[in-house]
């Protein structure tokens, strides 16, 4: 699925910008514990996290992950988005929480990690 | 080729810049991808670790035709036991570290997870080195 599909089930607003290609993701992992993100062997994979500090874009940068999706309300700041838009990732915002948007896109057919 | 950056201990807002350089160099290198990622990994727990529970280090790395080799040296409490340390779930991070979201007990045997040899060694109230081994062609 595209990371455009993503934005339209969440209802999520798409951050960043110049990211003008769309991901491809296959599975999604929910949590705010990025040690436990840092262990994820699988590529594809969306962030759903309510952990919206620069931490959260150097651990997707590390662990290749391209999206993340912030639940809650969680609008990262500039300087994340900043950081985000040079490593081409996609950042999107949605006002659910961060069960809602697991479920959305476990019903889409997005896989989890374990 | 060898480098060496400077980590700051207790600046969250850098952790990590160090090991998105030396990323950017293996990249260059042409690395295959999945190594990649691990030598990341590896590198930006032994980062994150500075910056959580040290004062100051700085890492230092040297690459050649068989292996990337990535010493961490800090200035810092140390550690009392090593082995107890590298189990999972064994932690003394912080609130603030929490909140970053780390402080799981979760780094060390990560790290061990993504290199093919890791050597942490610690002198209680002098520091801690830990030194990481990626063989490239395996
Ligand atoms: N550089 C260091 N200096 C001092 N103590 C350290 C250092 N690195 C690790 N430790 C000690 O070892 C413990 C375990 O480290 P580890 O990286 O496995 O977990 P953590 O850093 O506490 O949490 P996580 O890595 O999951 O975010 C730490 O809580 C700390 O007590
Ligand atoms: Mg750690």
């Amino acid at each position: 699925m595209q990371t455009d599909a993503i934005s339209k089930i969440t209802q999520a607003k798409v951050l960043t910008k110049g990211t003008t290609e769309s991901v491809d993701i296959s599975y999604a992992f929910t949590s705010d514990l990025m040690s436990d993100v840092l262990t994820i062997d699988v590529s594809k994979l969306v962030l759903i996290t309510g952990l919206n500090n620069l931490q959260t874009i150097r651990t997707a940068e590390m662990a290749e992950i391209r999206c993340i999706l912030f639940g809650r309300d969680k609008k990262p700041s500039m300087e994340m988005i900043t950081l985000a838009e040079k490593e081409g990732m996609v950042l999107m915002v949605s006002e659910k929480s961060l069960f809602h948007l697991s479920g959305l896109l476990f019903q889409e057919g997005i896989k989890p990690v374990y | 080729m060898e480098f060496s950056y400077i980590i700051e201990g207790g600046d969250f807002s850098k952790a990590g810049s160090a090991s998105s350089e030396v990323k950017k160099i293996l990249k260059q290198l042409n690395l295959a991808p999945e190594k990649i990622k691990k030598i990341a990994v590896a590198m930006y727990e032994a980062e994150v670790n500075i910056v959580a529970h040290a004062y100051k280090g700085v890492m230092e790395g040297k690459i050649d035709a068989e292996k990337v080799f990535l010493r961490f040296r800090d200035e810092g409490p140390g550690i009392e036991d090593v082995d107890k340390a590298m189990q999972e779930g064994f932690s003394t991070a912080s609130e603030e570290v929490r909140q970053m979201g780390f402080g799981a007990g979760m780094g060390l045997p990560n790290i061990r997870k993504n290199s093919d040899s890791l050597k942490v060694s610690s002198e209680v109230g002098k520091g801690t080195t830990v030194e990481i081994t990626s063989y490239i062609n395996n």
